[in-house]
C-alpha cells in the first residue's frame, strides 16, 4: 500500500480547441479529506468526471491504490470503490430511502430482493456514521439535507472507500452545513478518503486536511490547509488579491421607489398562504435584504413583484405607478429589473448567443428593430459595448453561445442586461449563488454601485455573510411572513438565526 | 457562427442515416424479389435521373407538397411546438383549395391564387385549435394534433360527399384547367413531367420562413420560446399568444402544401378513404432531416421527391407499389434518426475509437 489512494497524474483533456485540463495532478492520501478548490470553469468537475469514468482523459493516467487503472464508466468507478455525491441528487423521488439505497445492488434471496438484510445494513450504517435517517421515508418528502444523506448512505452501502462530494453545501441551510461537515469528518475518521469539491474557503478551513487548487485548467498548488490562511487560498484560486471590503457611499436614502402592501399569495398545492400580509418599501439608494432559510416565501415574493406568478392579492407600487395587475412586459419596461434566482431556467436562453441574450429585454424597442425586423448592426455595437463594459469573458466574440460559458460569465450577461435597463428598482435573487470568490466580488460591487447611483435594490440571499456585507436594512422571512427587521450594524448572525428558524419574532409596528 | 467542423458534424449524420436506410431498403428488396434486387436498387439510387428530364421534373413535383409540410413542421419544432397534425391541416387545405378552384365563378390568376389563400386560412384555423388548447388548457399539442387529424379527415370526407363528390371514382371532382397551377415555363424545361409553379412558390416560402426566423423580432421570440419557455415568459414574451401564432403559421404552411398538391395539373384529387395523408407525416422526416432549417428543408424535400420517383420507376422491374412504398418508408424512417446521431456523434466516435483500439491491441 503506497502513500496515496488516488493519483491522477498529468491529466490533460481537450474539448475541441478548448483545453479544459492541462497537465493536472491530484494525489489523495489514505483517509484524508482532500479539498479541490477552484473557480467555476477551473476544471474541478471535469477532473472529477474523469475520475468517475464519465469522461476519458486525452493524456495522463490514474492510479488507484498504486495500480494504474482505466476507468471507463461510473460502474467501473464503483467497482474500484469510488462513490460520488453529485450536485444534483440522483434519487428516485417516489421511492423510499431504503429502495433508493439498494437500487442496482439488491441482495437477492430466491430471486426476490432481501429487504430485511438490506434494512439492517442501512440502519447500522446510519447509526455508525450518525446520519439519523429513517429508511422508510419517501425521498420526495424529506429535506434536501436528508436527501444528501441518502446519497452518502448509497456510497457507504456499496462499501466505497473513496467518496467524492461535488459542492455538497450549495443546497443546505447553515445548520445543515454544520451537520454535514461533522459527518464528513466522521467518515474520514473511519478510514474513508474524501475529495471535497467547493469554492467556500471557510468549509475547507473547517474540515480539510490538504487542498489542491485548480485555476484555468491547471493544478496550481497542493497545500496543507492548517498552515495556509483563507486569504492566501483565495489568492491562489483567483490569481490575484481579493479585497475583503467594498467601498460604499454613506447611507442617504431618498424617496420610496418600491412599495408592497398587504401582499397575500395562496398556494393551492400546499394548501396554505406562502405570502402572508407582506408590507415593506424600499427607498432609492438603499439595499434591502430579505434573509431567511430557502423556501420561506422569498421566491414567491419575487415572482409576485416580477409578475411571473400573478395569483396574489395586494398592491405593488413602483416609482408611483401601481403595477399589481400589469403584464410582465409592462413591469419590465416600467421600473423593475430582476436578476432571477435560477439563471438557467429563467435568466438566459442558453442556446442563444451572448448578443441575443443581451438584447432579450429590449429587442422590440426602436433601437434594435425597425418595422419588426432586427437591426443587426445596432445589436452588434451594443453587444460589443456591453461585453467590454461588464468584462464578459468567453472563448469567442458576441456570437458565442451562452451555454458554452462559465457560470460567472453567464451571470455577468444577466447583470449587464438588467443594469442596462436602468430601472429604478433592481431585484437580485441569490445573485452570487454558485459563483466563485472572484465573481462574487464583481457581482457585489455592481450591486453597491447601483445603490450608490440611487437605485433601490431588493436582495434575496441565503448567505448571511453576504447579507451583512451588502444590506442597509434586513428583513427576515419565516413561513411567508416578515418576522423581523434589522439594521445590519445593530445585530448579529446568531440573532438573525433565531428569527430565521422561527424561534423568535418581532411585532412590527407600521 | 458555424465552423467547418460543425458543418461536417451536421452533414455527416445525414449521409450516415441515408446510407443505413438504403442498406435496409436493399435487404427488403433482396427478400421480396432477389433476381431483380440489384436492378431495383440501382433504380432507387439513380432516383429521378432514371427518367431523364421528365424524371427530374417529377422529383420537383413530388418535393413540392412535402416541402410545404416540412416548413410548417420545422417552424413548430423551432418554436417548441410539436405539430404532428400535418395530415389534418394538409387535407383541410387540400379540400378548401379544390373546392374554391372548382366553385369560384371567374377566370384568371385569382382562380388559383385565392384557393391557396383559403387553404392557408383553413390550415391555420385547424392548427390554431390545438394551439389554443395548449395555451389555455395545457393540452399536449402532440395528442391534440393527432386526434385533430382524424376529425379533419372525416370532416373532409363528409364535406366532399356533400359538395364536390364524383361517385364514379370515389374522389373529389377534378379541378378545372383554370383553377390549376400554371406551369410557368417549367413544362418546357422538364418535358412530360407534372412540375409546376408550386415548386417555386414552396421555395419562396422556404426563403421567407428563413428570413422570418433569423431576421425578425417575432422569429427571435418564437425561437426563444422554443429554446426556453420559462425565460421567455420572464423576459416578457407572451407565451400563449405566441404558441397560437406558431400553430397558425405552421398550419397555414401545411395547408398551402395541400393546395399545391391538389391544384397541380397531374389529375390527382382527394380520394374519399379512411386514411391519413402520408405527406403530412413525411413532412416530419423532411423537417428532421433538415434540422428544422427552412433552407435545408428545400434540399431534404427534393431528396424525398428523388427517392419517391426512383421508387416509381422501380415498378418496371415488377416490384409492386406496396414494396416500393415500404422501401421509401424505410429510407425515410432511418433519415429521421440523423438528429439523434448528430447529437451523439461524440459518443459514437468515442465507442468506435475504443473498438478499433481494442482490435489493434488484439493483433
Amino acid at each position: 500500500m503506497g502513500e496515496y489512494i488516488i493519483e491522477m497524474n498529468k491529466i490533460t483533456k481537450n474539448f475541441g480547441r478548448n483545453k479544459a485540463l492541462d497537465n493536472v495532478t491530484l494525489q489523495v492520501k489514505h483517509g484524508e479529506i482532500h479539498a479541490l478548490l477552484g473557480e467555476n470553469g477551473a476544471g474541478k468537475s471535469t477532473l472529477m468526471s474523469i475520475l468517475f469514468g464519465m469522461n476519458t482523459s486525452d493524456e495522463g493516467h490514474i492510479k488507484i491504490d498504486g495500480i494504474e487503472r482505466k476507468i471507463q464508466g461510473p460502474k467501473e468507478a464503483t467497482d474500484f470503490g469510488i462513490g460520488m455525491v453529485h450536485q444534483h441528487f440522483q434519487l428516485v423521488r417516489s421511492f423510499t430511502v431504503l429502495e433508493n439505497i439498494i437500487l442496482g445492488v439488491e441482495d437477492r434471496k430466491c430471486g426476490l430482493v432481501d429487504v430485511s438484510r438490506a434494512r439492517k445494513k442501512v440502519t447500522d450504517l446510519s447509526e455508525r456514521y450518525g446520519l439519523h435517517i429513517n429508511p422508510d421515508s419517501i425521498v420526495s418528502e424529506i429535506s434536501l439535507g436528508m436527501q444528501q444523506r441518502v446519497e452518502i448512505l448509497k456510497m457507504l452501502y456499496r462499501d466505497n472507500k473513496i467518496l467524492i462530494f461535488d459542492e455538497p453545501t450549495a443546497v443546505l441551510t447553515p445548520q445543515e452545513i454544520g451537520e454535514l461537515l461533522n459527518i464528513i469528518k466522521g467518515l474520514s475518521k473511519e478510514g474513508k478518503s474524501i475529495i471535497f469539491i467547493t469554492h467556500k474557503l471557510k468549509e475547507i478551513k473547517e474540515v480539510g486536511d490538504r487542498c489542491t487548487i485548480l485555476r484555468k485548467g491547471k493544478s496550481i498548488e497542493t497545500i496543507g490547509v492548517a498552515e495556509t490562511s483563507q486569504e492566501k487560498m483565495a489568492e491562489l484560486m483567483v490569481g490575484r488579491k481579493i479585497s475583503a471590503h467594498i467601498n460604499r457611499k454613506p447611507f442617504t436614502p431618498g424617496e420610496e421607489m418600491l412599495t408592497v402592501s398587504s401582499l397575500n399569495m395562496f398556494d393551492k398545492n400546499q394548501g396554505k398562504y406562502v405570502l402572508n400580509n407582506i408590507n415593506f418599501s424600499i427607498r432609492s439608494g438603499e439595499i434591502v435584504c430579505i434573509a431567511g432559510i430557502d423556501g420561506n416565501g422569498q421566491s414567491e415574493l419575487i415572482q409576485a413583484i416580477t409578475g411571473m406568478n400573478q395569483d396574489y392579492n395586494g398592491k405593488i407600487v413602483v416609482n408611483g405607478v401601481e403595477i399589481s395587475k400589469k403584464s410582465i412586459r409592462y413591469r419590465n419596461t416600467h421600473g423593475i429589473s430582476c436578476i432571477p434566482e435560477d439563471r438557467h431556467k429563467d435568466g438566459l436562453i442558453l442556446d442563444y448567443t451572448i448578443e441575443q441574450n443581451l438584447v432579450s429585454k429590449k429587442y422590440f424597442t426602436h433601437i434594435f428593430s425597425k418595422h419588426g425586423f432586427i437591426k443587426s448592426t445596432s445589436r452588434h455595437t451594443f453587444a460589443k459595448e456591453m461585453i467590454q463594459q461588464f468584462d464578459i469573458r468567453s472563448s469567442g466574440d458576441e456570437n458565442t453561445l451562452v451555454k458554452e460559458m462559465s457560470g460567472g460569465n453567464q451571470q455577468k450577461v444577466i447583470i449587464a442586461r438588467e443594469i442596462d435597463m436602468d430601472a429604478p428598482v433592481l431585484i437580485a435573487a441569490q445573485p452570487t449563488r454558485g459563483l466563485d470568490v472572484g465573481a462574487i466580488e464583481g457581482v457585489q460591487k455592481q450591486l453597491i454601485r447601483q445603490r450608490d447611483t440611487g437605485k433601490s435594490v431588493l436582495l434575496v440571499s441565503f448567505e448571511l455573510d453576504e447579507v451583512f456585507r451588502l444590506s442597509d436594512r434586513i428583513l427576515i422571512f419565516y413561513e411567508g411572513e416578515i418576522v423581523g427587521e434589522f439594521n445590519p450594524d445593530e445585530t448579529s448572525s446568531e440573532e438573525l438565526g433565531l428569527y430565521m428558524s422561527g424561534a423568535k419574532r418581532m411585532v412590527r409596528s407600521k | 457562427m458555424i465552423g467547418k467542423k460543425n458543418i461536417l458534424k451536421q452533414i455527416l449524420p445525414i449521409f450516415l442515416c441515408i446510407l443505413v436506410g438504403l442498406v435496409f431498403g436493399f435487404f427488403v428488396l433482396l427478400l421480396t424479389n432477389p433476381e431483380e434486387a440489384f436492378n431495383g436498387f440501382r433504380t432507387i439510387l439513380f432516383g429521378g435521373f432514371s427518367g431523364g428530364v421528365r424524371g427530374v421534373g417529377n422529383v420537383l413535383y413530388y418535393a413540392t407538397p412535402v416541402m410545404m409540410v416540412g416548413l410548417g413542421i420545422a417552424l413548430g419544432f423551432k418554436a417548441g411546438v410539436f405539430n404532428i397534425g400535418g395530415p389534418g391541416q394538409f387535407v383541410i387545405g387540400g379540400f378548401l383549395a379544390t373546392y374554391f378552384a372548382i366553385q369560384l365563378p371567374f377566370e384568371g390568376p385569382m382562380r388559383w391564387i385565392l384557393p391557396i389563400v383559403f387553404a392557408a386560412i383553413g390550415g391555420a384555423f385547424w392548427a390554431s385549435i390545438a394551439g389554443m388548447l395548449k395555451a389555455y388548457f395545457k393540452v399536449n399539442v402532440v395528442i391534440s394534433t393527432i386526434l385533430l387529424n382524424y376529425i379533419a379527415m372525416y370532416c373532409v370526407n363528409h364535406l366532399i360527399k356533400q359538395t364536390i363528390y364524383d361517385p364514379g371514382t370515389n374522389r373529389a371532382l377534378p379541378v378545372p384547367k383554370a383553377g390549376q397551377l400554371p406551369t410557368a415555363g417549367l413544362e418546357k424545361l422538364f418535358e412530360g413531367s407534372s412540375v409546376n409553379i408550386g415548386f417555386i412558390i414552396a421555395v419562396i416560402f422556404a426563403v421567407i420562413l428563413y428570413i422570418f426566423l433569423t431576421k425578425t423580432n417575432k422569429g427571435y421570440e418564437l425561437v426563444a420560446i422554443g429554446f426556453n419557455p420559462n425565460a421567455s415568459k420572464y423576459l416578457g414574451m407572451n407565451e400563449k399568444l405566441n404558441t397560437i401564432l406558431t400553430m397558425a403559421i405552421s398550419g397555414a404552411l401545411v395547408g398551402i402544401g395541400g393546395a399545391l398538391m391538389y391544384l397541380a395539373n397531374s389529375g390527382k384529387s382527394i380520394t374519399v378513404v379512411d386514411s391519413l395523408a402520408a405527406e403530412g407525416f413525411n413532412g416530419i422526416s423532411v423537417a428532421l432531416l433538415a434540422y428544422n432549417n427552412p433552407l435545408g428543408v428545400i434540399l431534404s424535400s427534393v431528396f424525398i421527391g428523388y427517392i419517391t420517383v426512383g421508387g416509381f420507376y422501380m415498378q418496371s422491374y415488377r416490384f409492386v407499389p406496396e414494396i416500393v412504398d415500404i422501401i421509401v418508408a424505410v429510407i425515410l424512417y432511418f433519415s429521421s434518426f440523423s438528429l439523434l446521431i448528430s447529437q451523439n456523434l461524440d459518443k459514437i466516435v468515442f465507442v468506435l475509437n475504443r473498438f478499433s483500439k481494442k482490435k489493434a491491441g488484439e493483433k
